[in-house]
């Protein structure tokens, strides 16, 4: 077996212990969500009939948005507290460390538990998507793995850089100054076209825009194969940047 | 086993701060069954050669053999066969005594069968079978200790190094301790000790080297050190706290003992014979408030050589 699977295992197991904590936040509050904003305020959108939709109902606009934005939110938990608490001097990176894995090996074995958990996480949301009737039948298989690239392109940066961190304060404020207007601005919550034109081009750029317009281009089954392959690319990006640096980062901080 | 030339570590500039270098050209070496300590304050530099000996850090200059191999290019091969013990214990709190040393085993690509069969023997060890399946957030500090060095063994290692192993723990938890490191001696288990615990030092190492500012100041057994650079007692004075620099200088010029140390809340006469010199001292009509004679320990030699105590 592979060092990393033993770290994946390790992480299976420790989730296996809090597991029900999480999910409130990777399930029931975008269930929460989906439900007051997506039926509660789309009640109101949908009477107007508004153009920037595209024809499409606001809990059809809207789910696809939340399950991008709620990849990120996970990406976060796990990629960033998690990690820094493992590569703090009493975390469990550092007992892994001491033994023959290598540093690229333990950030192979956690990321493949971020990916488990988006994975599930992603799921479970879809399954509900499904059963709302917001997402375009077989089309749900295509939007599963473009909900897992989103949050792969926010869990490997914040990996790279959160494993550096000597002060967990510094996550809360990657939080509230980064992430929070990242999730109020990338077009999960309206059309990104609604926005002056300085503002849209800026929006554009952001991570969580290209994910966004990703899952819900394939959640309402109207995706152009140049659109996904862009948007792939540009996510793509994210993660394998994210993990040439995150390789250095980890040996450095592990084995410096 | 383990040979070093002028071993070096420097940590490069970070945030502002200026590089810096923690171990600056040390030289040791020590073989099978050896219990060899780093004696040093903190910041002398011991974990950092601790971690180089570990292969988690590599060599900034000089050259580090481990079990005849080098930890640049061999740094899994080494700590396969090596225990770590760090500084911070590192658990899981969340799991459980046995799960802890279980996902330890796996990282060594131990199989399953072999850690169940070695589990066992080593709860013993550490005395924890009772807590084998409690979590380890519900353990004591010394019983965390005891797991920590547990796990250690997992991979029946040809050498342990022990960074400060019983800094933390009240005086009963560190008897049981080095009880558990007499035997691992006893089974011929090279032991790699840092301290600065002269008393740990003297219990457990057969030899020392005393570290300061990232050097190696003096080395040898904890008798060849107190005998080569110490005397065998020392007297020590108290007086009024205001008093001790004139009383040192008055012993001093009637040549009372061989060496005088002022701390700031006694004063050291090391002499061959206390009782004498305290003799002596009642004989120059200085009445100290109490005195002490006592045999020379390794805090003294620290004393002589760096000028400075070893606990600040």
């Amino acid at each position: 077996m592979p060092p990393a699977l033993h770290a994946f295992r390790y992480w299976l197991r420790l989730y296996s212990r809090t597991w029900r904590g999480t999910i409130v936040i990777s399930v029931v509050n975008p269930l929460l969500f989906l439900l007051g904003v997506g039926v509660g305020i789309g009640h109101l959108v949908n009477e107007g009939h508004p153009a920037a939709l595209g024809g499409v109902s606001y809990s059809d606009f809207f789910a696809p948005g939340l399950l991008a934005a709620a990849m990120m939110q996970t990406a976060f938990i796990e990629g960033g507290g998690r990690v820094a608490q493992a590569a703090s001097p009493t975390g469990s990176y550092r007992a892994a460390a001491t033994t023959p894995m290598e540093p690229e090996e333990i950030l192979a074995g956690h990321m493949l538990f971020i990916g488990f958990r988006l994975i599930t996480s992603s799921a479970a949301f879809i399954v509900v998507m499904e059963l709302f009737g917001v997402v375009s039948g077989w089309w749900a298989f295509a939007v599963w793995p473009a909900a897992l690239l989103t949050g792969l392109a926010f869990a490997a940066p914040l990996a790279s850089w959160t494993v550096t961190l000597r002060q967990y304060s510094k996550i809360n404020s990657l939080f509230r100054f980064v992430l929070m207007p990242m999730y109020m601005f990338s077009g999960t919550f309206f059309a990104l076209s609604q926005l002056p034109h300085i503002v849209r081009l800026v929006a554009s750029v952001l991570p969580l825009t290209q994910g966004v317009e990703l899952c819900r281009a394939l959640s309402l089954g109207h995706a152009s194969v140049a659109g996904v392959a862009a948007r792939t690319a540009y996510l793509l990006l994210f993660v394998v940047g994210g993990l040439l640096l995150a390789r250095v980062n980890y040996r450095r901080r592990l084995h410096g | 086993m383990v040979e070093a030339r002028g071993l070096s570590k420097t940590y490069p500039a970070r945030n502002g701060t200026p590089p810096f270098c923690a171990v600056d050209g040390i030289d040791f070496q020590f073989g099978r069954g050896e219990a060899f300590g780093f004696l040093g304050p903190n910041g002398a530099g011991k974990s950092s050669t601790m971690r180089m000996l570990a292969a988690i850090s590599p060599v900034t200059a000089g050259t580090l053999r481990v079990l005849g191999m080098d930890p640049a290019r061999h740094g899994p091969e080494i700590r396969s066969r090596i225990g770590v013990v760090p500084q911070d214990d590192c658990l899981d709190r969340e799991l459980t005594v046995r799960e802890n040393i279980y996902v330890y085993g796996r990282y060594f690509g131990l199989a399953r069968s072999v850690i169940r069969t070695r589990l066992e023997g080593l709860l013993a060890f550490a005395q924890l079978e009772d807590k084998a399946d409690a979590q380890v957030e519900m353990l004591s500090g010394g019983m965390r200790r005891r797991l920590t060095i547990a796990r250690s063994l997992i991979n029946e290692p040809e050498i342990l190094l022990l960074d400060e192993p019983t800094t933390g723990l009240d005086p009963q938890a560190r008897h049981v301790l080095w009880d558990r490191l007499y035997r691992l001696k006893a089974d011929g288990v090279t032991l790699i000790i840092t301290t600065h615990y002269m008393d740990e030092a003297e219990q457990l190492c057969d030899r020392l080297a005393v570290m300061d500012g990232g050097h190696i100041v003096a080395e040898g057994s904890p008798r060849e050190l107190i005998e080569s650079h110490v005397t065998r007692e020392v007297l020590e004075l108290r007086f009024a706290p205001d008093d001790h620099a004139g009383v040192a200088e008055r012993l001093r010029e009637a040549g009372v003992g061989e060496r005088i140390d002022v701390l700031p809340d006694r004063v050291l006469l090391y002499a061959q014979d206390g009782e004498s010199a305290l003799a002596a001292v009642h004989g120059l009509s200085l009445e100290p408030l109490t005195a002490l004679v006592r045999r020379a320990t390794l805090e003294d030699v620290f004393l002589k050589l760096t000028g400075r105590t070893l606990i600040d």
